[in-house]
């Protein structure tokens, strides 16, 4: 806990960086010559990331045709194209509401994908920027959920709506944003209970909860969906269901502190324009980083 | 939603009119419906390259019988490959001869490892153990507290040491509680940690040797992607696990990481977590799992849910599922296959909420052989034609019954048998609606005649 944030990010993101380059680097030890097992091997270490077999097998079509257009010679010169491609699928226009504000925010998502954490995570830096925050504990499901963002609140310092266990979610987030319209913070994030997006009765629920939100909010009412990184391809499954029945307006990848590289993003993004707004680099409060396409593409394929 | 692999394989084999042995070029383009399959279930990548392999070397020379289709020929060998590979078996938990036996839960975080927790101690419960919990996550804000509310739930003693405490000490602190309290099992929750965290595994370590488990459980996401593979040898070579829990396996995801685990770890899938409530804990089966990561639905474990805690939310989920199913064709080959696999219409329908008073039901009396042909069918047809059956056109449905080795008039009478199915179901859900009745009304409606 005492390693300052830049060095676990870096720490984390060049785990994930060393397994993929170092797949890559053996594609270009091979040699300059691009041939079928060269893009074969290129296509397997991007599926190793979670991209999906779709999304893979366009983005080296394109990769192949762009070898052939602009006669890129060797490997690396095709490793930095795809750097380039990668970033721009993930490149959205974004609209950071997390800094901006005043807001309101819901965070949804599956189960233990890291919704709390980041809640936690997002009032600390922005008291630490400067602004006023505000919480609501809308998971009245899950056993010591409450009690969990409790600690979170009391370690950003910040004041905290909550009811006993079990009782409505949607009147939690509407005490939370009642009491919001009072203390007007700069930020007002409500935590919502883990759910699968196939559960239509839970969905209903979490609907009611923005209905709610939405009605008594003085400010925008925005949908954060928190994402992890170890996730297949059942991401896009979540996110297309999440977004159907809830609008998402940006995505956080969590637990890319281990090795798995979040590629489902790209997936994501390309599919349902979903902007990537933080990436989640650890469990401490201050493992919350800003999302950089470029880096993110970078750290799938830096170092080759 | 993916296509499933029979579908694929379907289209791949379609232009194949001999009968005979499959050629190399067939089962090459075979290969690749399997490889993306299984890639899409997120069954590693390298996983996939053997299997394949091995799939690939059963498939050619395969001699396509007058009863399977090739597709369904090759199926079969996949399913097979697959289901040998995760263990032919349900595997169970072992528990040696001490008291207290001892289980430890490892996992990523977020994996579910807590609710397993409790999940596990009431399942020992129901089998006659006296449980125990211990609560060594002390990391996580309020994680002791969850694993404790769940205990009072459950009515099942939780071990907490005091703040400060190690958790390897709590461990074996808790075991000692066991004994003091006459308990017989002891299931030891840990923090979630990532397979690359050093000190963290070092502590995983720690704790194992401070109580020597009977089994140590990892507990994996059943959306796990690609990334399984070196979470779980790093768990296996550091921690060393003995079994599995796939968490999640409620959701959609279709759980390919089972797949990969096994494969490079040799450790098999001990229990399906499939729920959030504390009783949602289930063996595991091969079989089922095969057919899920291949997108073939899992509609044998709804029908054993449904029957055997036949409570009204499954039983709707189930019927809600049947009846949507009723509608295409598609999902209708779904429910033949599933009948075929039960031992018959008969036996499923008995399962079928409300099936049960009708009388045409009751006596249905199917032939076998029949299914077999319907099934052929629908095989022939195109996804959009399954979804559509509108658009069958003459020519559609010379070439329908080409392929399936029926008659004209057999198709016929199959799309006019399911159109007049769809329709009825589609007056009886207008009358439910006008109604305003939601209960009582669930089950087929009456007169509804299943087009085979
Ligand atoms: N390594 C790592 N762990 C994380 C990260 N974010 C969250 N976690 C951990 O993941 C676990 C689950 O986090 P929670 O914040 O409780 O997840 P949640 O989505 O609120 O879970 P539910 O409310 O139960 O659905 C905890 O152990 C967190 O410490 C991250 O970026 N990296
Ligand atoms: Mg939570």
């Amino acid at each position: 806990m005492t390693t300052p944030w830049y060095k676990r990010l870096s720490e984390g993101m060049s785990r994930s960086r060393e397994q993929l380059s170092g797949q890559l680097n053996v594609l270009l030890r091979r040699g300059p010559n691009l041939d079928e097992q060269f893009w074969e091997e290129l296509e397997d270490t991007l599926i190793g990331s979670d991209m999906g077999v779709s999304a893979v097998t366009d983005i080296v079509g394109r990769l192949r045709d762009a070898a052939t257009r602009k006669a890129l010679a060797d490997a690396s010169e095709v490793i930095d194209h795809l750097t380039d491609e990668i970033a721009s699928e993930l490149t959205l226009d974004t609209d950071d509401f997390l800094a901006a504000g005043p807001v309101t925010v819901l965070v949804i998502g599956v189960n233990g994908t890291g919704k709390t954490t980041t809640v936690g995570k997002l009032a600390k830096q922005s008291v630490d920027e400067g602004r006023s925050v505000l919480l609501g504990s809308a998971d009245t499901y899950r056993a010591a959920a409450i009690e969990q963002l409790d600690v979170w609140a009391e370690r950003a310092g910040v004041p905290i709506v909550r009811r006993e266990r079990g009782s409505d979610p949607a009147s939690v987030a509407f005490e939370t944003v009642e009491r919001a319209s009072v203390a007007t913070p700069d930020i007002t994030l409500i935590d919502t209970a883990g759910r699968l997006h196939t559960s239509p009765d839970l969905m209903l629920e979490l609907q009611k909860v923005k209905r709610v939100t939405e009605k008594r909010s003085d400010v925008p009412v925005k949908v954060l969906l928190v994402m992890d990184a170890t996730t297949g391809q059942n991401g896009l499954n979540q996110a297309r269901e999440f977004d159907a029945a809830m609008n998402v307006n940006g995505l956080v990848i969590t637990k890319l502190d281990g090795t798995a590289k979040g590629g489902i993003a790209v997936a994501v993004a390309r599919e349902l324009g979903i902007p990537i707004l933080r990436i989640g680099v650890g469990e401490g409060i201050d493992d919350l980083r800003p999302f950089d396409a470029k880096e993110f593409a970078s750290a799938i394929t830096r170092g080759v | 939603m993916f296509q499933n692999l029979s579908d694929r394989l379907q289209a791949v084999f379609k232009n194949l009119t001999g009968r005979g042995k499959l050629s190399e070029a067939d089962v090459d383009a075979a290969m690749r419906e399997i490889r993306m399959a299984l890639l899409e279930a997120d069954v590693n990548f390298k996983v996939v390259k053997e299997l394949v392999a091995g799939i690939r070397e059963r498939a050619i020379g395969t001699e396509v019988t007058e009863s399977l289709t090739p597709g369904q020929s090759v199926v079969k060998i996949v399913l097979d490959e697959l289901v040998t590979l995760m263990g032919t078996t349900e595997s169970r938990l072992t528990l040696s001869g001490r008291t207290p036996s001892v289980v430890m839960l490892v996992g990523l975080q977020g994996s579910g490892k807590t609710t397993a927790t409790a999940k596990l101690a009431n399942l020992l419960r129901k089998q006659g153990r006296r449980p125990i919990m211990v609560a060594c996550d002390v990391y996580r804000p309020a994680a002791i507290d969850q694993l404790q509310a769940l205990g009072r739930e459950i009515d099942i003693p939780v071990y907490r040491g005091a703040d400060g405490d190690d958790p390897a000490d709590i461990a074996a602190a808790g075991v000692k509680a066991a004994i003091d309290g006459m308990r017989d099992v002891v299931i030891v929750d840990t923090a979630g940690r990532l397979h690359v965290d050093d000190d963290m595994m070092d502590e995983a370590v720690r704790i194992r040797d401070a109580v020597k488990p009977d089994q140590i459980l990892m507990v994996v996401d059943a959306m796990t992607g690609q990334d399984a593979v070196n979470v779980a040898k790093a768990f296996a070579d550091k921690v060393d696990f003995d079994g599995v829990i796939m968490s999640k396996l409620d959701g959609d995801a279709r759980g390919g990481a089972a797949l990969s685990i096994r494969k490079v770890t040799g450790k098999p899938i001990k229990f399906a977590s499939v729920g959030e409530k504390l009783d949602a804990l289930e063996s595991f089966h091969p079989d089922r799992m095969a057919q899920r990561i291949l997108g073939m639905g899992d509609v044998v474990t709804l029908i054993e849910k449904a029957q055997d805690s036949m409570d009204a939310d499954q039983a709707a989920a189930m019927e809600a599922r049947l009846r949507t199913s009723g509608f295409t064709l598609d999902d209708f080959l779904d429910q033949l296959q599933q009948v075929k696999k039960m031992g018959g219409l008969g036996d499923m329908l008995k399962m079928m909420p409300g099936a049960g008073q009708m009388k045409e039901l009751k006596d249905a009396e199917i032939d076998e052989r029949q299914l077999d042909r319907t099934e052929a069918i629908i095989r022939s047809m195109t996804a959009r034609e399954r979804v559509k059956p509108s658009i069958i056109n003459g020519s559609r449905r010379e070439r329908i019954a080409n392929g399936s080795g029926v008659a004209v008039s057999d198709v016929n009478r199959l799309i006019k048998q399911f159109e007049q199915t769809r329709k009825l179901m589609k007056q009886f859900q207008g009358q439910q609606g006008k109604k305003g009745k939601r209960r009582g009304g669930r089950g087929m409606p009456p007169g509804m005649r299943m087009p085979f």
